[in-house]
């Protein structure tokens, strides 16, 4: 047994989670949600819940907190056991009290769990005033308290702030504080960091960490990220389709994985090893970006203010059959030099050349004719297909606006599905009907139907699972090795970004602060920004694909570099 | 293989929208509505094959009469039978109503969908709507008529300009919110042109809201008809509807009260009707807005 933090063999059980099943409220037939889930946490302890989009995590964390949505889930059978409770036999009033004072929870997505029109403070104090009676006073010193432990800035600032005025990090420090303000000994963790930057997620973790140490808290840290658990987790365990397949203490399970899903899982996990160079043909660029510059609100007839500058005097050149990563963290511009290239915005000065052809000047009519050279794919696979028409008509509408005739079109869509990996009948189907990552696939044939030069993949695969984000990216490199073409590929993932780019580009506040190739960026950083982002990187310690941890030598390489610049 | 799936056309996305799933269960309250709306639209619709007087003979020797076998509902002031009026009544408010929906519903989503769309057409759309909308509706179509006279057409615009405001910035919301979805942001990358994006991803979107809404302007414009007429400044007095009948009858309604009734009742039937299937289609298209039953 080896745990990250210590040895936990001989502390008490502190929640037991034994035979849980949930199921489909009112429908005996369907297949159980959560089927005979089984789990303890001692005192103290991080136990991860892995698992892909769908295996029933966050229902196990929903149905601990008795949170399950009612009238669509309900508890068929098993217990939850809480230092000798069972909280399933609890009413509603008495779990109002445990929650918070015994157990509490940290969501995914900080904005949207926070009240927007109510300041953070009051929030805070809004827990407090749930279950215990404190004087005013008393009330605001625990507040700026617990807002000092999670080491945030300036207290009685951030005490009167309303969430907007906070960042991301920030309000995820804001929902600790409010969870572990009346020490409860069980924190929920349900994605604390999935929407959070590389750097921004290290501290988090590292704070989660801290307090655990200081108050003594169990957490069940929920995510879907192998590199998070390697950093993190004492104890693991595996859920597939409602189950859990594995349980391990987490050295014993990243390196002597029992189950072929675990192995699968971790095979899946990207390293931050870069691939393999390749010849560059040495071309002509397809793409040559130049001194593009995209302000943002310069104020109108009777305003001036400062612009902000999303994207200052970026330069890049892509040729045929290549990739381009633009790696940054949010705000970082790469979205905005995307949608600058495609032309979806237009950009404030600069040039952009596809082929020999200046798009940065057209005309939209004038456009319109070069836009089947250089096609994207965005991030979200639920959004980018129109819900109400099939495949096969989302598949021809490029085809058919250049004058291609239906029925060829057609046979064009046909064979597009079978190139990137989907049955035929799925062209008289309906978004809907498809897995997130098939429907990715889709949007992929759809922007190569165009036969473009470039394809800008705009974080196309950052709302997918590992394992199916691993084929989306062998089928961008498959296409690209048939089909010869470019790619700018986008990501905040580092990771991702060495699977599969040949060069990657680091961008900052709006600025390329670092461009070489992978093997250079990834191995040889030259700039400050781009190593504390290689640091950030959850799990770079360790070799998920062969089962061991790096030499802590090789981690440790990139920061004993010397700054160049 | 089969047979491949035909091109898609607004029309068809309309119909597809319409098509109700199998097996639908409207509820008690709902099917007594449509079937009341069915009966009056129907019996409006065919009144000149069945109606015993011609609505604007005048028979001076049975005025103000009650029922009778051959004055169904009675007579009027002028000894007009009041059935006869009251069912040719019901052609013209019910044609009003369809009409002023159909008209603002059609102007509103042009407008809405391109002031949504373009930026620059929007600032100046808006701002045209909104002084629109600072206009009270009764009195521009007071002005309206008093301007080109009481006709049925004069009515139908007036009651059509005050709604399209409304109907445009429903549109226009939900083409701003659509238009940043990337599938719309991918169809403009795939060289797809402005009227198609519009017609093909944006506006079958706004379908929903739509229908719901044109129900409540059909409401809306039979009574505001009503009103207008009550006061004197609707369709000439020549044409029976159900406002003018009442406003012809209100003199007498210390002597006879069921002149004012029997418009009043048909006139209170249908709008409930109408506003009740709209409340239902909106349930049914948009069931994020059902409540949740318990």
């Amino acid at each position: 047994m080896e745990f990250k933090s210590r040895d936990f063999a001989g502390a008490p059980t502190l929640l037991s989670i034994e035979n849980l099943s949930v199921r489909l409220a009112g429908n005996r037939d369907a297949r159980p949600i959560l089927d005979d889930v089984s789990l303890t946490i001692r005192s103290g302890e991080t136990a991860c819940l892995v698992g892909e989009s769908g295996s029933g995590k966050s229902v196990t964390s929903l149905a601990t907190m008795g949170l399950l949505p009612k009238g669509v889930l309900e508890v068929s059978g098993g217990r939850i056991v809480l230092q000798d409770k069972n909280l399933l036999d609890l009413g509603p009033q008495a779990m109002r009290d445990m929650r918070a004072s015994h157990l509490s929870m940290v969501f995914q997505e900080p904005m949207t769990a926070l009240n927007p029109v109510i300041r953070v403070g009051a929030q805070i104090e809004e827990v407090l005033d749930a279950h215990v009676r404190l004087p005013k006073h008393e009330k605001r010193r625990r507040v700026l308290d617990i807002l000092d432990q999670v080491h945030l800035p300036e207290v009685e600032r951030i005490y009167a702030s309303y969430p907007h005025q906070l960042s991301g990090g920030q309000r995820q420090r804001i929902m600790i504080a409010m969870a572990l303000i009346l020490e409860p000994q069980l924190l929920i963790a349900d994605e604390p960091t999935t929407a959070l930057d590389v750097t921004t997620q290290k501290q988090i973790l590292s704070l989660i960490a801290e307090l655990q140490e200081k108050h003594g808290t169990a957490v069940l840290f929920i995510t879907h990220d192998m590199g998070v658990v390697a950093e993190i987790a004492d104890t693991v365990h595996v859920m597939k389709h409602g189950r859990i397949v594995e349980q391990a203490s987490s050295g014993d399970l990243l390196r002597t994985p029992r189950e072929d899903y675990t192995r699968s899982l971790l095979r899946a996990v990207p390293s931050l090893v870069p691939r393999p160079p390749r010849a560059d043909a040495g071309s002509e660029p397809v793409l040559q970006v130049e001194g593009l510059m995209k302000y943002y609100g310069r104020g109108g007839w009777f305003v001036s203010r400062e612009p902000t500058k999303a994207a200052r005097d970026v330069s890049f050149a892509i040729s045929r059959g290549r990739t381009l990563g633009i790696v940054g963290e949010s705000g970082s511009g790469k979205s905005t030099v995307a949608r600058c290239i495609m032309r979806l915005i237009d950009p404030t000065d600069g040039s952009i050349k596809v082929g020999d052809t200046e798009i940065s000047t057209l005309s939209r009519q004038k456009l319109r004719p070069h836009r089947r050279h250089i096609q994207i794919v965005f991030q979200d696979p639920f959004r980018s297909l129109n819900p109400r028409w099939t495949i096969g008509q989302s598949l021809m509408e490029g085809p058919l606006n250049f004058g291609q005739a239906r029925g060829e079109a057609m046979a064009r869509a046909r064979e597009l599905l079978a190139l990137v990996g989907l049955p035929e009948d799925a062209i008289d189907r309906y978004p809907h009907q498809f897995s997130g990552g098939q429907r990715q696939r889709i949007a992929i044939a759809r922007a190569i139907a165009m036969e473009p030069d470039v394809l800008v993949a705009d974080e196309a695969v950052s709302a997918l699972d590992v394992s199916v984000q691993a084929q989306v990216l062998d089928l961008l490199d498959e296409l690209q090795r048939k089909l010869g073409i470019a790619i700018l590929f986008i990501t905040h993932d580092l990771r991702v970004a060495a699977q599969i780019c040949d060069e990657v580009v680091v961008m900052q506040k709006g600025r390329i602060v670092e461009h070489d190739t992978a093997a250079n960026v990834l191995g040889n950083p030259r700039n400050a920004y781009t190593r504390s982002l290689i640091e950030a990187a959850p799990g770079r310690g360790w070799d998920f694909a062969n089962f061991r941890a790096l030499p802590s030598a090789s981690v440790e390489k990139t920061d004993l570099q010397v700054p160049t610049e | 293989m089969t047979a491949a799936p035909q091109p898609v056309s607004g029309m068809q996305t309309v119909l597809g929208m319409l098509s109700m799933p199998k097996g639908l269960r409207l509820g008690v309250g709902p099917t007594i509505a449509a079937i009341v709306l069915a009966i009056i639209v129907i019996a409006s619709i065919a009144a000149p094959l069945y109606i015993p007087h011609d609505p604007l003979a005048i028979d001076a020797l049975h005025r103000l009469k009650g029922s009778s076998e051959a004055y169904l509902l009675g007579t009027d002031a002028y000894g007009r039978d009041v059935f006869s009026r009251v069912m040719m009544g019901g052609r013209v408010s019910l044609f009003i109503g369809v009409g002023a929906a159909m008209v603002s519903v059609a102007l509103g989503l042009f407008i809405g969908l391109v002031s949504g769309f373009f930026r620059a057409a929007d600032a100046l759309v808006m701002r045209i709507m909104d002084s629109l909308m600072a206009i009270p509706s009764i009195l521009l179509a007071i002005a309206l008529v008093a301007l080109n006279g009481p006709s049925l057409w004069s009515v139908i615009s007036a009651i059509t300009i005050p709604e399209i405001p409304r109907v445009v910035r429903l549109v226009r919301s939900v083409v701003l919110s659509v238009r940043e979805e990337p599938y719309v942001e991918a169809a403009i990358a795939l060289g797809s042109s402005m009227p198609k994006i519009l017609w093909q991803h944006l506006m079958p979107n706004t379908l929903a809201p739509l229908i719901v809404q044109g129900t409540y302007i059909c409401a809306s414009a039979i009574l505001v008809e009503a009103i207008l007429s009550f006061l004197g400044a609707g369709v000439s007095t020549e044409i029976p509807t159900w406002g003018n009948i009442m406003a012809e009858g209100r003199l007498y309604f210390q002597i006879k009260p069921m002149l004012i009734f029997w418009p009043g009742l048909m006139l209170s039937l249908c709008i409930l009707s109408i506003n009740l299937l709209g409340d239902t289609a909106r349930d049914l298209l948009d069931p994020r807005l059902k409540k949740r039953e318990a």
